[in-house]
Parts: structure tokens; sequence; C-alpha cells
């Protein structure tokens, strides 16, 4: 059995725990441990089951919050006619199979990838899908996470498993000591300014090396929750001591089974000799906050820097790539990101709502004045009590921020809260592509710090300023 | 699921890359609880123009491609968000084939699931089909899945590899969820292991 001693990555052991069947080499069976469900990717499938008479296989291992299209102001009176529908079809899909449900109400409800984690939902070696990309998110806990399609999701809801591919493993080391200001966004922002948005493709990507060690378990789930944006199937940290600490006395944590559970978790990080497809290395020592300039989150640089010139770019494609960007955002060569003025600071979303975002973010902003429009929109209702009572909330809204409730809100604008056409945006969250926050919008992508720092100074800014 | 086998007909040429679903289909349009309808959305916010007239300069809109079954695109294709509407919407909009260098993972298994072949070669070919259907008297292709060809008008055969699973399941039109659910006994035997070797998975709220 030599195939069973050889060293194993993080993801080769999560793989071989959960393959059912392998069908040939490309496809495995996988079994699901948690299927985290949401509003907006979920109705088909529920209707998929019904036409074809089959039951949810394991109510119990399925969860589902409403988050894209919920209202962040008024919500006992929701406007949108089609926002309602999706939302009532929610409840009555869970009610009807006996799904695990989180209503708009709870003080548990929040973005999906939000309420995993905080709920204690999200262990390391469980396999976890949600009909969103950002499952990646999960994988900061040392769970192998993934977003599906809807049909996919039907899958999963009749047969609690998946069929899947095996991905390529590839490690990427974040080596040093970052600067002060230099958050976990600014790590995988410059990591995709690197590897680009095509950089990850077909594999998981393991995040590794002291810079990761260092972080939280919310720097860590930034961190993976981008990992789509750099192509991955999916990230990976190894869990540690940080992650055990974060997951004990959760609602669903392992409570009489911890020590049995813990010595599982100690066995998952990849071996010392563990082979890996593909392997990059990002030297963060002097790495500075980064800004997106473009609609690409891979058109990305120091806040330093400046709008790139197309001319420099030989690739034809990339070159014409930069034009149109540039003709979307209304920028010109050379501008000193500095210089660019904004409308509007978005505060929230599944890669930066969480409490120590929010805490960083209201230091920053404590006594000042913002000079743009400015929101924070928690990531779940226990993330908005938690930062109340703290105080984070009125500090925030002294310097005139409006102080939401949690949802998915301005990083998809699916719900009221979006940008007007031409409306430029310093947003924490994750996609600055055509559109995203509103048809015509500008989405410069950067960390909670620097949100605070560019709403306090109207443009974007450089938060070493404020430190 | 709906099969593939052959399909004869127009390829547009649509070679701008990192094309996330958002374009595709923009959030506005996921308000919906069904599968059908979606093709009046697609590209919207780059096919018309703010005040819903047509963009004369989009691909999709010029007179020769206007009933384009196949798209040929640029690097990694459907990026981004996981919707699974952004197939709905190409395969409503008419588009059953894709031809590209490469495509993002989870669009890449939604277009399996939708009947629609995403078919991958390199560069050179890529480019080579795309300059052969930029002329609009030879923008006709044929995609054969059987013999895992593509046929120009010029009779130019130019093969692509698929993943045999993947074939299968187009050619049979197969419905993963039958399939899977014949494996019924394993996976009970598989919970049934589980529940015993990691007892913690199966706790409810406490």
């Amino acid at each position: 059995m030599s195939e069973n001693k050889s060293p194993k990555t993080l993801f080769d052991k999560i793989w071989k725990n959960h393959v059912i069947d392998n069908i040939d080499e490309s496809n495995s069976l996988l079994y699901i441990d948690l299927h985290l469900v949401h509003e907006v990717t979920s109705p088909q499938a529920f209707e998929g089951l019904r036409l074809s008479k089959r039951n949810v296989r394991q109510p119990d291992k399925t969860f589902a919050v409403p988050d894209h299209n919920v209202p962040t102001v008024n919500r006992d009176k929701i406007e949108d006619e089609l926002s309602k529908k999706q939302l009532k079809a929610l409840e009555k899909n869970t009610k009807d199979f006996g799904v695990s449900y989180f209503p708009i109400d709870d003080i548990r409800q929040g973005i999906v990838h939000i309420i995993g984690p905080e709920q204690g939902l999200t262990q390391p070696g469980m396999t976890i899908v949600c009909g969103d990309s950002h499952t990646s998110t999960h994988g900061a806990f040392g769970a192998l996470a993934f977003g599906i399609g809807t049909s996919e999701v039907e899958h999963v809801l009749a047969t609690q498993t998946l069929l899947q591919k095996p991905a390529k493993n590839m490690r990427i080391n974040l080596n040093g000591k970052t600067q002060k200001g230099v958050t976990a966004k600014d790590l995988i922002l410059g990591l995709i300014g690197k590897i680009g948005t095509a950089g990850g493709t077909g594999h998981v990507i393991e995040y590794a090396g002291s810079a990761i060690k260092n972080l939280s378990m919310e720097g860590r789930m930034t961190i993976c929750n981008m990992s789509i944006e750099a192509g991955a199937r999916a990230g990976l940290i190894a869990p540690d001591e940080t992650t055990f600490n974060y997951i004990k006395g959760r609602n669903f944590a392992p409570k009489e089974d911890w020590d049995q559970a813990l010595k599982f978790w100690k066995s998952l990080p990849s071996d010392e000799t563990a082979k890996y497809d593909n392997e990059e290395i990002l030297e963060v020592n002097k790495l500075e906050p980064q800004v997106t300039w473009g609609t690409s989150p891979q058109d990305v640089c120091s806040i330093k820097g400046q709008v790139p010139n197309p001319e420099n770019e030989k690739d034809l494609n990339k070159r014409q790539s930069i034009i149109n960007s540039l003709e979307y955002m209304g920028l010109k060569p050379g501008t000193k990101l500095e210089d660019i003025k904004l409308d509007q600071v978005f505060i929230g979303s599944c890669t930066n709502s969480r409490i120590e975002d929010l805490r960083e973010a209201a230091n920053i902003v404590k006594g000042k004045s913002v000079k743009t429009k400015a929101m924070v929109v928690p990531g779940s209702g226990l993330v908005r009590q938690q930062a109340e009572e703290e105080g984070l909330d009125k500090i925030f809204k002294e310097a005139g921020f409006e102080w939401r409730e949690s949802g998915c809100s301005m990083c998809l604008a699916m719900n009221a809260d979006k940008l007007k056409p031409g409306e430029r945006c310093a947003s924490t969250s994750n996609r600055n592509f055509e559109g995203r926050q509103g048809k015509g919008g500008r989405t410069h992508l950067v960390s909670p710090i620097m949100a605070a720092a560019a709403a306090i100074s109207g443009r974007l800014t450089d938060v070493r300023e404020f430190i | 699921m709906e099969k593939f086998k052959k399909i004869v007909g127009i390829a547009a040429p649509f070679t701008r890359i990192n094309v996330d679903t958002d374009l595709i289909i923009p959030a506005e349009s996921l308000k919906t609880i069904s599968r059908k309808g979606l093709g009046k959305d697609l590209f919207s916010y780059i096919r018309f123009n703010e005040n819903g007239s047509q963009n004369n300069k989009f691909i999709l809109n010029q007179p020769n491609y206007k009933n384009s079954k196949i798209l040929v695109t640029g690097k990694n294709f459907g990026c981004g968000s996981s919707r699974e509407h952004a197939v709905w919407a190409l395969k409503d909009f008419g588009i059953k084939c894709l031809i590209g260098t490469e495509f993002a993972d989870i669009f890449y298994n939604n277009c399996f699931k939708n009947g629609v072949l995403a078919i991958i070669l390199d560069s050179k070919k890529v480019e080579k089909i795309i300059k052969i259907v930029s002329s609009s008297k030879n923008s006709e292709l044929e995609i054969d899945l059987e013999s895992q060809t593509v046929k120009t008008k010029q009779n130019e055969i130019i093969n692509f590899d698929i993943l045999p699973y993947l074939k299968r399941n187009l050619l049979e039109g197969v419905d993963d969820i039958s399939k899977t659910l014949e494996k019924k006994k394993l996976i009970d035997e598989y919970e049934f292991d589980m529940k015993k070797k990691y007892p913690w998975l199966e706790k409810k709220n406490g």
C-alpha cells in the first residue's frame, strides 16, 4: 500500500476522505458535509426536486439564509416585488423540505459565508459547497469549500454528493512581515495582481508562509474568499491553534467530542514532503496598500502608483482590455491613484464585514468626518450586535457613515444599495467588474482601513497617513 | 438534460478577455425563480445602450452574427460569480457551443450540466478560428462531438479533446442525479462509516 504512505497535501487528505466512488480518473463522487443555501441560486434547484419528486437527503447538513436580496434598511417592508418573490420562495422551500433556515428577522441572519464560520458550522477537514463562488472563504479553516452552479445545488440537495474532477495542488508561500497599514486584503489583491485572474484555474491554492501563519481567522477568510478572483477552485489554509481557538465554543462546534475532533484536525496539515503541481512565492515585506484601477481584480497596484498606460502593454488583447477598463472607469493614463476623487465608500461584503474589519475601520474613522456618501453593512446580525456593544456604530455614525443591517448589499447591487451610472466608489468587496455595484458604477477595491481613509479624505488615500 | 451531438451554425468572435459572468448576465436579472427567459438579458449592459436601443458595435447585434449558435471567446471566459444563469442566458439566446483557450472552472461545469459544449483549444487554433469566422461568408462552423471535430466552411477540420465522461454525458443527455441515486447503497455505507469515524459532524445545534 505504498500509495497510502506517500506524502499528501491538505487537499489530498480531504479529497481522499470524501471520495465515495472513483467513476473514472477525471470524475469522482464526493461526499458533501455541509451545504449552504441562499435565495438567488437555489429556487430552480428546489423546483427540480419537486418536479422529479425527490427529497433533500440530509436537511440537517443543509443551512439556508437570505442575503443577496435583503434590504439593509426598512427590512419589514420589502418593496422590490421580484426580490420579495425570491425571498418568499426560499422560506417556502426550506419549510417544505425541512432545511435549517435563518430568516431575515433572526439575529443569526447574515451573509452566508459570514454565518457558517460564525455559527461553528465551518470546521477543518470538511467538504463545504454553496451556490456561490465565494464559498472559498471557508477554506480558511482547512475545509475544502467551493462554489457550485444551481444544477449542482440540486444534485447535492438530492444526494448529499457531488461529481468532481480532482483539482491540482498549488502552494503559495507568503513570506515576511507586513508593513503597518497592510492587511490581508492587500496581500490577496497583491497576489492576484501577480498571478492574474486565471492564475489558479484548475487548482486548489494552499496559502502558507509566515504572513499567513500570523493572520487572524478574519484575515485568513479574506484571503481564501478571493481565491476565486485568482481563478482557483478553492483556497486552503492549514488549521492551527488560531483556527481551533476561533471554533471552540461556537454554536455548532464539537462539544463532548472536542478532543476527538481536535486530534483529527491536527492530522490534516500537508505532509512536509508533499508535492505540489505549482508553487508561487510572494514576499510581503515591501508590499504597500493596494487599490484596483480597472475592471478586473488583477488590475491592481500600490496606492502610490498611477493609472497604467495601455501603450506600454505589448500583448494586444491585454492592451485592448486596459483601454476598455480605463474608458469604463473614466480614468486617464498617468493619473496618480491618490488624486482620484470618490462619490461613495462601501464597507461590507463576505470579503470584509467581520468584526475585526469594522474595528480597524472604526479606529481610522474615530473623531473625523466623511467627505463622501459612506455606509457600513455588517456581515451578520451578530457582527452588528457585537459592533454596537463595542460602540463602533456610534463612531461610524458620528463620522457620517450610514449604519445598515446585514446582507450582501452593494457588493453586487441586487438590493436597493447600488451606484448610479458614473459614480465612483472605494469598496471593501471582491469584484470591480463592470456594473457589479450598479450599472455604470465604478469600483476601486480596497481594504477596510483604506476604505475608511478614503471616506475621510474624499479620494483614494494612503491609509498610512492616518496611522 | 438536452443532448448535444452535432450542430451547424454561425460562430461569433467575441475576443474580449476575462469576460465575467456579471457581464454575461447582471445581478439585477437574477431575481427569477425560473431557468427560462434569460436570453433577453444576455450581455445586457454591453448589448444595449443607455436608452435601451441596440448597441450596434456589439458582435451579437451585427447582422451576420444575430443568430449565432457558437461563441468564440477570449481567455478566461466565464470568470467570477458561479451563477448558472449565465449559461441559461446563453442557451436561451441560442448559443449551444463555446470555443476558447480557457474557461473558468465553475462556468465550464455549468455549461456541461445544461447541454452546452465548451471546447478548449490551444491559442493558435482559436486565433485561426477567430480569423476565419470574422469573415461573414465563412462564419458558419460545424461542430461534431462524436468525432470531436470543428469543420469550417472551407472543409478544414480542427480536432479537439474532451474528457470521456463529459462527452458521454452530452451525447446521451445524462441526468446526473438519477445516475448518482443508483449509487445509493455506496452513499449509505459512506455515511454509516462516517458517523463512527467523525461523530461530531452529526451533531445538531447544541
